[in-house]
Order: structure tokens, then sequence, then C-alpha cells
């Protein structure tokens, strides 16, 4: 195995050091090392984080191989700064027994560019009737911890009770896409002035908090850990707030998306802003950075969702939600939160790498920079700002909603367990 | 020496640089075209069905301008012809923005009004008034346009400037004045209606 | 003038008027004529691109393009590739190679026309796009109150009904208010969207007390399976409470017109003695129709090829 020695990193924007990488590990960090027979990577003041963990990613293998594979949305990952990614249950087949699970943890092994997580689903098919083989998928191979039927709501509130008690068993987590199905039925916007204005039915707050409250509750009734995918609205952030305050054990994340574009996107009527939960107002976007701040929200996760162009260059209404994320989301946690003095790097760090990997319970990934701990690590130059050509993305899609964009941040290396997986800022297999 | 055609000159003196016509012009070529239309009328008519006891053969008669300035110009040769004959004279107006070919290159523009008398123009006399003739475009436009309302049993053309520069086979029965000018020269026409004065100007510069 | 009529904000109170003047005179110049056709746009081809069925919109531009003596081809949803799933894009580009000079677009998906707009380079005219907007359904309307009344500024216009799911009342708070009439919305609250607050019209849920106060009523089609999804109890409820007849017609000021896009529930949300009343201005809406997309057709696509 290859040996690193990279030079004058800042581990957390700390002062520059060398750090050895050998056999996965990192073996010392100091001034001016030296080691015979390593290759250099001069990092010149580049910032050291982690390795960054996503909580939501949609790799859509199987099924839906033309948008995206295992090892495609492998390779955005990584270019992206991550090191592993956890798999949304929504494929086809429905990641809902061991057997689908297996093969795409497997699939993930072999393109060996991040750790691919499966996340189980809640119920057989998604459908929301009757729990899948949770315990046969955490028993699996892939080591399921997260169950989630994200896409569709558990809205049923006696089998989201099950789900939660169900997966303490095996310390898992259920993460749950809150959204209330009968008040957002045909729903295509966050539901406010603009979704009246254009016509577009409209999806409101309220069904992602009625939801964020209901789950709390029980999460807290039964002694259960709940996870919730993108929280999207200044409510849902005033209940986790208030949930957190009572200990109940409760985590979230929010995409980058919705930390940066509103609703004010729909108005050209181009799907590849069509997502959810939807774009929100301003006012949501701030409270949802102040979360993210003040650690409410635990997490960044990107909820990359890759569509094929068919599936996008359509009318608004036909058009399938979702957006690519992984390959921008630390330039729009940057944008959004670094340079206003919101979040400094090791806030980065513990929001995009050390809380998502401890809610997924990843024992080998959000590790501090330091000996002896597995060398899943980043290096990134925050100051060059680039203008997002969606051509130019390792995703098979290309429904970037920042194309054309200029954000800060380029990811310079990666590293999973002391191998290169980006060099130069490019994918080295 | 290739010939060029004279700047016009002022025609009386007093007015301005590059006045073709004063007010006082004006009103006179309406007078000597009304006249004329007068005693065209009868000839024009001559044998046909004319009401009794109109043997003028102006019941005959519609004058139908052509917008913008032909309009007006058509209300004061009705207005000359009355007081010199007596006769109320039928007025109209043809909006010939629709008809025009060369919307493509010169893009759309506001519409202005079509006003044809109660009883309309078949078999009748009509005289279609414009301000200046050029090209012969606007006028092959108003016949089109004219073909489309009615069957006339004549039609003739009065204008108050002719410019040459003829580019279809079109002549006026009528002219106020016959000016040479030259292509990049304009001929503007101003009336008290649509101008605040009465005047025609010749300046130099693009054709509009 | 924009090259598209997409929304009723594309107009601002020039373009607007001119519009309607522009309809006016032709209007006029067709009066009366034999021949009712004029040759302003010989050679241009208009494609009425209709996802939706609604003959009577498709007949009154069809109706339009033809009077100014356009080649009209008429590609309706039904028996067409469309309904073989053909994408919307791929329609477009199929348009654009057949040399379309403009798309009148009905379709069931808001933004639908927006979206075309970007995929062909001739005019799009949004003939109702799902529930965002009918445009020149506005413009026909401030055409007849402008006829019939004699001005638009200041003339207090009520809407009734569903607004929540009305293109057209959409298309008419924004042209409206564009040509400074002003405009108040009657409805039940559940048929008013959320965010109706930001429009610029006022709103309220009693329409009698509203009537003696409007120049124009128009009352909305509401549909009757609106009702299974809760929006109002029954048809009768809807009828009592938010239903023009002659009762209410009468505290309407002398003056005052009744108006309705079509087509009409006879019955529900307007009284047949009332639609066929003298201040019903229903058929007129319908003849000025063809005007004012004569209009939009001349000014849209009579000028130079963009």
């Amino acid at each position: 195995m290859t040996t690193h020695l990279i030079k004058g990193a800042r581990p957390l924007g700390g002062d520059a050091v060398d750090i050895l990488v050998e056999d996965g590990r990192i073996a010392a960090i100091g001034d001016s090392l030296a080691a015979t027979g390593a290759e250099v990577v001069e990092a010149g003041g580049l910032i050291a984080l982690p390795g960054l963990v996503d909580l939501h990613t949609h790799l859509r293998e199987p099924g839906r191989e033309d948008a995206e594979t295992v090892e495609t949305g492998s390779r955005a990952a990584a270019l992206g700064g991550f090191t592993a990614v956890h798999a949304m249950a929504n494929t086809d087949p429905v990641a809902d027994t061991a057997g689908v699970v297996e093969q795409v943890w497997r699939l993930g092994q072999e393109a060996g560019l991040v750790d691919v997580v499966p996340v189980g689903a809640v119920t057989v098919g998604l459908k929301g009737e009757r729990l899948a083989e949770l315990g046969a998928m955490a028993d699996s191979a892939a080591r399921v911890r997260v169950f989630s039927d994200d896409g569709h709501c558990v809205s049923d509130p006696a089998l989201m009770r099950r789900a939660l008690e169900y997966v303490k068993a095996f310390d898992g987590v259920v993460a749950q896409h809150a959204e209330e199905p009968r008040l957002t039925v045909g729903a295509q916007m966050h539901e406010g002035d603009r979704s009246a204005r254009l016509g577009l039915t409209g999806w409101p707050a309220a069904a992602e908090e009625a939801i964020i409250a209901r789950d709390v509750l029980l999460a807290e009734h039964v002694g259960a850990r709940l996870h919730l995918c993108h929280v999207s609205t200044a409510g849902s952030v005033e209940i986790l707030r208030w949930a957190k305050s009572r200990g109940v054990q409760v985590t979230a994340e929010v995409t980058p998306h919705h930390l940066l574009l509103t609703d004010a996107c729909a108005e050209s009527y181009d799907p590849v802003f069509k997502v959810n939960p939807p774009l929100r107002t301003e006012a949501d976007i701030e409270a949802l950075r102040a979360g993210l701040a003040d650690g409410t929200i635990d997490a960044v996760g990107t909820d990359h969702a890759p569509h094929a162009v068919e599936d996008k260059e359509s009318e608004w209404a036909q058009a399938r939600p979702g957006m690519l994320g992984l390959e921008q989301a630390l330039s729009v946690v940057i944008e959004t939160m670094v340079e206003p003095g919101r979040l400094d790097w090791a806030g980065v760090a513990d929001r995009m790498s050390v809380r998502p990997a401890q809610i997924g319970r990843l024992a080998e990934h959000g590790r501090p920079i330091a000996p002896g701990e597995p060398a899943n690590l980043v290096l990134l130059d925050p100051g060059t700002r680039a203008t997002v050509d969606p051509a130019a993305l390792a995703s098979r899609s290309r429904n970037s909603p920042y194309a054309g964009r200029e954000l800060p941040g380029r990811v310079v290396a990666t590293f999973l367990r002391g191998i290169a997986t980006v060099l130069d800022g490019k994918a080295t297999r | 020496m290739a010939r060029t055609p004279e700047p016009a000159r002022s025609p009386s003196p007093g007015s301005a640089p590059g006045t073709l016509l004063t007010g006082a012009d004006v009103a006179r070529v309406i007078d000597r075209i009304a006249h004329q239309l007068i005693e065209r009328a009868a000839s024009v008519t001559a044998g046909r069905d004319a009401p009794a006891g109109d043997a003028t053969g102006l019941s005959s008669l519609v004058l139908v301008g052509i917008p913008t300035r032909g309009a007006p110009l058509a209300r004061r040769l009705a207005a000359r012809i009355e007081a010199f004959s007596g006769i109320t004279v039928d007025v109209g107006t043809v909006d010939i923005t629709l008809y025009r070919d060369d919307l493509r290159l010169r893009g759309v523009r506001a519409l202005e009004s079509t006003v044809l008398p109660d009883g309309g123009i078949d078999d009748r006399l009509v005289v279609l008034v414009d301000d200046v003739l050029f090209s012969g475009r606007s006028v092959r436009a108003a016949l089109d346009a004219l073909r489309d309302l009615g069957r006339p049993h004549s039609v003739q053309l009065a204008v108050l400037v002719d410019r040459g520069h003829r580019e279809l086979p079109i002549r006026a029965d009528y002219v106020g004045k016959n000016v040479p000018t030259s292509r990049s020269q304009q001929v503007r026409v101003h009336l008290a209606e649509t101008d605040g004065v009465d005047e025609v100007l010749v300046t130099e510069g693009e054709s509009q | 003038m924009k090259r598209h009529l997409l929304e009723a904000a594309d107009l601002d109170r020039d373009d607007a008027t001119l519009v309607l003047d522009t309809a006016a005179q032709i209007e006029q110049a067709l009066a009366g004529r034999e021949v009712k056709k004029l040759p302003t746009l010989r050679g241009r081809t208009v494609v009425n691109l209709f996802y939706e069925d609604s003959t009577r919109t498709r007949i009154s531009f069809e109706l339009a393009a033809k009077r100014l003596s356009a080649d009209v081809i008429n590609f309706s949803a039904k028996g067409s590739s469309v309904s073989k799933g053909e994408s919307l894009k791929d329609t477009a580009l199929t348009l654009e190679a057949m040399g379309a000079d403009g798309v009148v677009v009905r379709h069931s998906a808001s933004g639908a026309p927006h979206r075309l707009a970007n995929w062909v380079r001739g005019s799009v005219v949004n003939a109702g796009d799902g529930t965002h907007e009918h445009p020149t359904q506005a413009l026909l309307d401030a055409y007849t109150i402008r006829h019939r009344l004699g001005r638009l500024d200041g003339v207090r216009v009520t809407i009734v009904g569903d607004v929540l799911h009305s293109r057209v009342a959409r298309s008419n708070v924004v042209l409206l208010q564009t040509l400074g009439a002003e405009v108040t919305l009657v409805a039940p609250p559940t048929l008013l969207p959320v965010g109706v607050g930001s429009w610029p019209a006022e709103v309220g849920y009693d329409l009698d007390a509203v009537l003696p106060k409007s120049d124009v009523v128009m009352m909305l089609r509401v549909q009757g399976e609106r009702m299974n999804a809760s929006f109002f109890p029954s048809a009768r409820e809807y009828s009592r409470r938010y239903g023009l007849d002659a009762r209410r017609m009468a505290a309407l000021p002398d003056d005052a017109i009744v108006m309705h896009p079509g087509p009409m529930n006879r019955g529900m949300e307007i009284a047949a003695e009332v639609a066929d009343s003298v201040r019903s201005t229903i058929v007129e809406q319908v003849a000025n129709g063809v005007s004012v997309r004569m209009a939009v057709l001349y000014l849209l696509l009579g000028g130079a090829a963009q």
C-alpha cells in the first residue's frame, strides 16, 4: 500500500503540519516529517478535514443505472470530499431485504472510492404497510443501521412507533422523510405567495412539521433514536430545538440546497429546481442556517438525487423531484456557513463528518485527525471560486441546481483509508 | 457629371429653409384639388345612374384618407368641396397597416381607424387621399384593402406631394405639388390636426 | 412587447392598452365586411398545440389566425404522437423543424408554455396552463369591460368562485390591476390560495356585501367534483352562498355587468336568468375573444422574425 506524506496541511484550519499516512492509518503528525519512499502530497496550506460522511445519497443502482450507478455516484462523492455515503433504499428492487443491501454494499466495495453504506427500507416495498426484515439487513454483510422509506413518509403512526421500537435491538435508527401525505397530494412546491401566483399546488410547511412533531413524541415515548431527513422549515427547527431540550434522542440533517436556494427558483418553471421537500423561503433558510450553526441540526445530508434528462426536461408537474448534491455540498456549506462566519472548520468537520458518522454508527469515519486514526481525509482549497458546469460533473446525471452559479471551495485530494481517491482535484480511478 | 435633384426652394419669402409649402400654400393646394375633384366627378360618373337631382356626380364620390395624415386631408377636401359646390361628400379612412408588405422589415405598429360611409363603397368613385406619394407601396396596400371592403366603380388617387422614386406602376390623379427629391431626403407633411401647424418640409437625412 | 405572451405580467400598461386598441381597430376594420380576412400573416405558420380539450379556445385562436391569413396547424393531444408519450420537448423540436412562427399552447401543467418558450424560436402564446394563467382570456375580459363601461381605470371588478384552481382569475387579477381596475376576490376560504394576500386584490367571503360596490361581477366556473375534496359541503350550499341569482343581481349598480369565462354551470355559480339577462356579456366575450387574439397574433407575429 502506498505511503503518503502530506506536507503543510492545516487540520481543521489550524497550523500547517505534515501528515504521514501509512497502512491506511495516520502514522504521524508533525513538522518536517520525512519518509523514504512515500508519495509526497504538497498541501501548501490546504485545509484538512476528516473524510465527509453523507447520510442521504441516492445511487439509483439497482434499477436506474441510466441516472447513476454505485460507481459513478461513488466517484462524485469522492470528488466532493466524501469517504462514506449512505445509499438510500428506494432502488428497483427496493433495498428491503438482506440480498439487495448486500448487493449494493458489494458494488460499493468493488468501486472502492467511498464506503457505500446501504440504508434499509423500513417497510416492504416502501409501501408503508408492514415492516421489512430490518433485523436480517442489520445482520447482513452490509451491517445496516439506518432505515428509511425516504421518498415516502412512514405516515402510519402505529407502524412508525413499531419501527422506532424494533430497531433499538440492533442500535438502529429510523430516518424519517417527514411529509404528511394527505396534505401534499399533488404538491409541487412550497405553499406560499409564489405557489399561489405560479399556479403550482402547494406543499405546506405544516405537512413536514406535523410529522416531525408526532415522531419526536413517539421517539420520546418509546425511548428510541429518530433521525429526520432533509428538514426544510423554520418550524421544523423549532420543534427539533424543543425536542432536544427535552432529551429526545432525535437527530436531523439539512440539505445543501435548502441552505442556499429559495422557492423563487420555481419561477423559471425549470424542474431542475423541483425537489422534495421543496425549496422554501428566505426565512426558512435563515432558520436552517441558525439551526445548523447551533447544532440543533446535526448534519448536512446531500439528498443527492440524480435523474435522467427525460425526467427533468419536461413540464414541472411531470418532472421527478430531486437534485444533485455530492460534488457541491462542501462548497455550499462554505458559501452559506463558513464565509459568513457561522461555522468554523471544526464545525464543518462536526456537521459533515463526525456527527453523521455517529448517527450511522460508522466507527471508522468521522474520527479526529490524529495518529492511529483511520486515514479518511479530505484536503480542500477554500478560497478558489469556480462556476459549476453540469457537463463536468462525475455524476451520470446533470440535474445540478447550481449550474452556472459561482461557488467557493475546491476539493484537492480525498483519502479513503490511506488510498488517494482524488488527487489534484481528479478522481484517481 | 451626375445630376442630383435640386433641393427644393422656399416657395415664399420669409419661410424657413427647407420649407416646401407654407400654411397658405397648403390651403391653396387643397382648394385647387377640390376644384379638380368637382370637375372630374361629373365626367367620371357621366352616363351612370346618378341619384335624381345630382348633376354633379359628387354624391357618388367617397374621399378615403390613408392614416395618419391622409385622413384630415380627406376631411379638408370634403369641406372645401362643400364650400364650393354646396354638396356634402362622403369621407372615410382606411388603415393599411394590416395590408403592408414591409411589416417584417419595419416591425408591427399600432393600428388606426378604418371607417367607411354607411352605404359602403360599392359602385362609387373612391378617391384615396394621402399626404406624400413616394414608392407607391402604401397606395398598393390601400388598393388591396379596398378590394376587401367592396367593389368601387373606380378608384383615383389624390396626394399633397409627389416626391418621385416610384417602385410600382402607380400614379396620382391629383397632385398638390411635384417635388424632385433625392432618396436620402425626407419630406415631412405637418397638418394642424396632427401636428399643430400646416407646412411641408424637406430635410436631409435617412429616408424613414 | 415581449416575444412571448406567457402570463399577464408580460404586458405592461402600454402593451396591454396597445393590444386592446389594436383589437378595437381590427373589429372596426372587419365590421360589416363580406371578406372577413386580412393578408397580414400570409405565409406565417401558427400551431395550435392543445394538450387539453378546449374546443372554444382552440376555435377562437384558429379563427383569429385564419382571419389574418396565417397557415394554421392543429396539433391536439388526441390521436397524435403526444398521446404516445412523446415529451413536450420532442414535440417542441418537431414544431421547430416545421418552422412554426407561433405556437399557441394549452396544457394541463402550470408553466408548460414557459418551458416551451425555451425550446422554440417562434412566439409562444399561452392559451391556458394548468392552474396558472390564461392571459388572452383576461385580455378579452378587459376588452369587454372597456367596451361596455367605456373605461377600465377605477372600475370595480369582483371575481367570484374557485380562485384557487382558476387560471382565469390569476390572469385577470394581474391584468386588471395593470390597467387600473380595482379587483375584489370573493370565494369560500377553501377556494382561495394560501398566499392570496400578496395579490393586488381585496379578498372577501361575503358576496352580498360586495355586490352593491361592483361595476363588474365575474363568475368563475366551479366544478362539482370539488365538493368531494371537501372544498365545500354541497352544490346547494355553494350556490346559496356564492351563486349569482336574480335576487343578488338586483343588488348591483344599474349599469353593472355580469361576466363568465365559460363554460357555465347554470344553476350552480350562475342562474339561467342571470346568464341570459341584458347585463350578461357572456356571448360578447366569445366574439371579442377572436378580435383580441387577432391583435395578439398580429403584434407578436406580424413584425420582423426574431
